[in-house]
């Protein structure tokens, strides 16, 4: 804990680490130029589990998972994964970025994209292998997307898209999953491939923490949820969390959100 | 060096001879020649092959920023060396002086984008101006005061093939394996970085490092360059071949490939060129090559070129109209029967050139029969207008009810819904179609 300056509330309220924790975070500040964007996160993610993390926009839920995966410096803070520095845990953690974050006229097949999840695996000045290749294919299969292979990724559908970047993500083999926004803006068929393929993960005894927009969804995709907005409003398994005292507190005053929340927790009260 | 200007020595005013350009094409017109042509197609080459990873960066302007923020390079190079007990003119001292500008050039760029909030495009501006600013203030220094042998600096800027020498030319082909080798070497990390940079680094294969070595290549490629084609054309030579291979092929490697064909092609065709007509500099000769094949390529090319699009549009909504007009008189052909068809282009604003072309085309192919302006089905064409009708109607209830196909795959007309979706969905969305219409 040599980084930060840790407040001494943060001290005093941080939980011991355990080397089970796929995702420890602890004290961690974020901020773009002046403003702070995350304060004082502290947050342990159970192992075996889909984790929502939800909040309004604006609330620092995908700079949350980049100042994790250290691709955005943090202000002060530590992370670790099963107790380990993020160097040392990198292989073991898979990322699927936002959609919207590629040029997807790059000129490139689905499958060498999901040939990319394989390349820490092959190593440096490498080329990819028959065996790489045929891992990929596998898991573009996984999402349902074998038969789009060959295909130039900018004649995929947005939904399709989506299911590539995926699969390049089972392509890591990993037992840490972040995912950003993977459900936005995608058809139907997909968002059912996608919460089938996290099922399967969850089950295979891996944790896959995903920014996720959609309040509805949350208590049917997800067992834990992570409710932010600059700071940790509330943190834990859905049915404890998802309150609408702490909807209330995440969103503050947006009544369309609000009404959405209501609408879901209803929904499930009904559905026991 | 030489005097000749822009052109290649031992060029005279007049034009070739068939025999002088089959001596120059085949690498058989003297020595210098030669060397001139084997000296810019290996940089024809090299910069195609770098250009490609700068296109896929998006840094080509970067380039161009880089390119002409060389001139004070070379100018402080030119002046301080001679305190440093060296000779002025050496090449190897302009270039090192060349690399080091450049490079602070695409540094301050890089300052400006993260530390102000400039866009890239201003940063560029700015600092490609400023740089060469200061380079052509140096050199009217240099000119007004230093000995004779200063006047030849101003060859950098706009290239002077002329004065290429047979070590200039083994310099290129060293530059042009060098950079192949690194190029497929570290293929996957670079191109990695090139789509998806977030992934690479989350992956733990480090942007800068990556963007350090296409940088690098870069410089290598500008600074090698400067003395033939110069510092403001030099870019073109990264940037046009990578740009008209992209029009040919969606393949990375194909692209890569075909870049530094196109590169070697226009350095070998423009050079020659060049060679044979005295008094066309060579550098802008071989842009030129490069251009035409650009525009070329834009024309072309088959999937992906501006004609071919074109072509393939135009086809389109021609198909669309004419299965559209079938389709219309499959459904009214019950309901108003003998209308003419001018009415119908009235009412659809179809202008009447157009639709009586139409009406032609159908007639030819043996779906209507006309007679005093009415339009008839035949059996053929009522068959397809019932055709278009029941696809356009499946494919609307598919969109609405799964609509995870891209729509950019599916005709709608043409394509039937079984050769797309499997029997036991279409016999679904037919129940629906018939559910949502009862």
């Amino acid at each position: 804990m040599n980084a930060a300056p840790p407040t001494t509330s943060a001290l005093a309220q941080r939980p011991e680490h355990s080397e089970e924790s796929p995702l420890s975070v602890h004290a961690m500040t974020v901020a773009y130029d002046r403003k702070p964007v995350l304060w004082d996160i502290d947050y342990d993610a159970p192992s075996e589990a889909l984790v929502a993390i939800v909040g309004p926009n604006g609330a620092g839920k995908s700079t949350m998972i980049k100042a994790c995966l250290g691709l955005i410096p943090k202000a002060s803070g530590t992370v670790e994964f099963w107790g380990q520095a993020h160097k040392r845990a990198r292989s073991r953690i898979g990322y699927v970025p936002q959609r919207e974050s590629v040029d997807w006229d790059f000129p490139v097949s689905a499958l060498d994209v999901v040939c990319m999840g394989r390349y820490r695996k092959i190593g440096w000045c490498r080329p990819v292998s028959r065996a790489h290749k045929r891992v990929a294919l596998e898991c573009l299969e996984r999402v349902g997307m074998a038969d789009f292979a060959k295909r130039q990724i900018s004649q995929l559908s947005g939904g399709q898209q989506q299911r590539v970047f995926l699969a390049r993500a089972l392509a890591q083999e990993s037992d840490l999953y972040f995912m950003d926004e993977p459900f936005a803006g995608v058809d139907a068929a997909t968002e059912r491939a996608i919460i089938a393929v996290l099922r399967d993960l969850r089950a295979e005894g891996k944790t896959v923490i995903v920014v996720h927009h959609d309040l509805q969804t949350v208590p049917e995709y997800f067992d834990h949820a992570l409710l932010l907005n600059m700071r940790v409003v509330a943190a834990g398994p859905v049915e404890h969390v998802f309150t609408q005292e702490n909807l209330h507190k995440t969103y503050g005053g947006r009544l369309t959100l609000l009404s959405e929340a209501a609408e879901a927790i209803a929904r499930r009260d009904r559905g026991g | 060096m030489t005097t000749t200007g822009g052109s290649i020595p031992g060029a005279v005013d007049m034009p070739p001879t068939i025999d002088e350009i089959v001596r120059t094409l085949t690498l058989q017109a003297g020595f210098n020649t030669t060397s001139v042509i084997v000296g810019t197609t290996l940089l024809g080459i090299a910069a195609g092959l770098i250009g490609a990873f700068a296109l896929l960066r998006k840094r080509s302007l970067t380039a161009d920023a880089l390119s002409h923020a060389t001139l004070p390079g070379i100018c402080i190079a030119f002046l301080a060396a001679p305190s440093l007990g060296l000779a002025p003119r050496s090449m190897p001292v302009l270039m090192i002086g060349a690399a080091i500008t450049g490079v602070l050039g695409v540094v301050c760029i890089h300052l400006l984008i993260t530390k102000t909030r400039l866009r890239e495009d201003a940063s560029i501006g700015i600092v490609l101006s400023v740089f060469f600013g200061l380079g052509v203030v140096l050199l009217s220094v240099i000119q007004t005061n230093a000995s004779g042998n200063a006047a030849g600096l101003n060859h950098f800027i706009y290239g002077q093939t002329a004065a290429m020498t047979r070590s200039d030319t083994i310099t290129m082909g060293v530059i042009g394996v060098f950079s192949a080798a690194v190029a497929l070497l570290l293929l996957k990390e670079l191109s990695l970085v090139c789509f998806n940079d977030s992934f690479a680094r989350a992956t733990g294969i480090p942007a800068w490092l990556m963007d350090t070595v296409i940088l690098g290549l870069i410089v290598l490629v500008t600074v090698s360059g400067l003395q033939a084609v110069g510092l403001i054309l030099i870019v073109a030579m990264l940037i046009i071949p990578a740009a008209s291979a992209r029009f040919w092929t969606e393949r990375l490697w194909k692209l890569i490939l075909l870049s530094a064909l196109i590169g070697g092609a226009s350095g070998y065709a423009g050079s020659s060129v060049s060679a044979l007509l005295p008094r066309k500099p060579a550098g802008s000769v071989i842009v030129l090559t490069a251009g035409a094949l650009f525009a070329a390529s834009m024309f072309l090319a088959p999937a992906r070129g501006v004609l071919a699009t074109a072509l393939r549009r135009a086809r389109i909504r021609w198909r669309i109209a004419n299965d559209h007009l079938l389709e219309y008189l499959f459904e009214n052909t019950n309901t108003s029967p003998g209308r003419p068809l001018s009415d119908i282009a009235d009412e659809h604003g179809i202008p009447s050139l157009r639709f009586k072309l139409l009406a032609k085309a159908l007639q030819i192919r043996g779906f209507i029969t006309m007679s005093n302006g009415v339009a008839t089905l035949t059996h053929i064409g009522s068959a397809r207008g019932a055709r278009v009708a029941r696809n356009h109607a499946l494919w609307e209830q598919y969109l609405i009810t799964h609509a995870d196909i891209a729509p950019s795959h599916v005709d709608w007309s043409v394509d039937q819904v079984e050769h797309v979706l499997d029997d036991e969905l279409v016999r679904r969305l037919e129940r629906l179609l018939a559910e949502s219409r009862a």
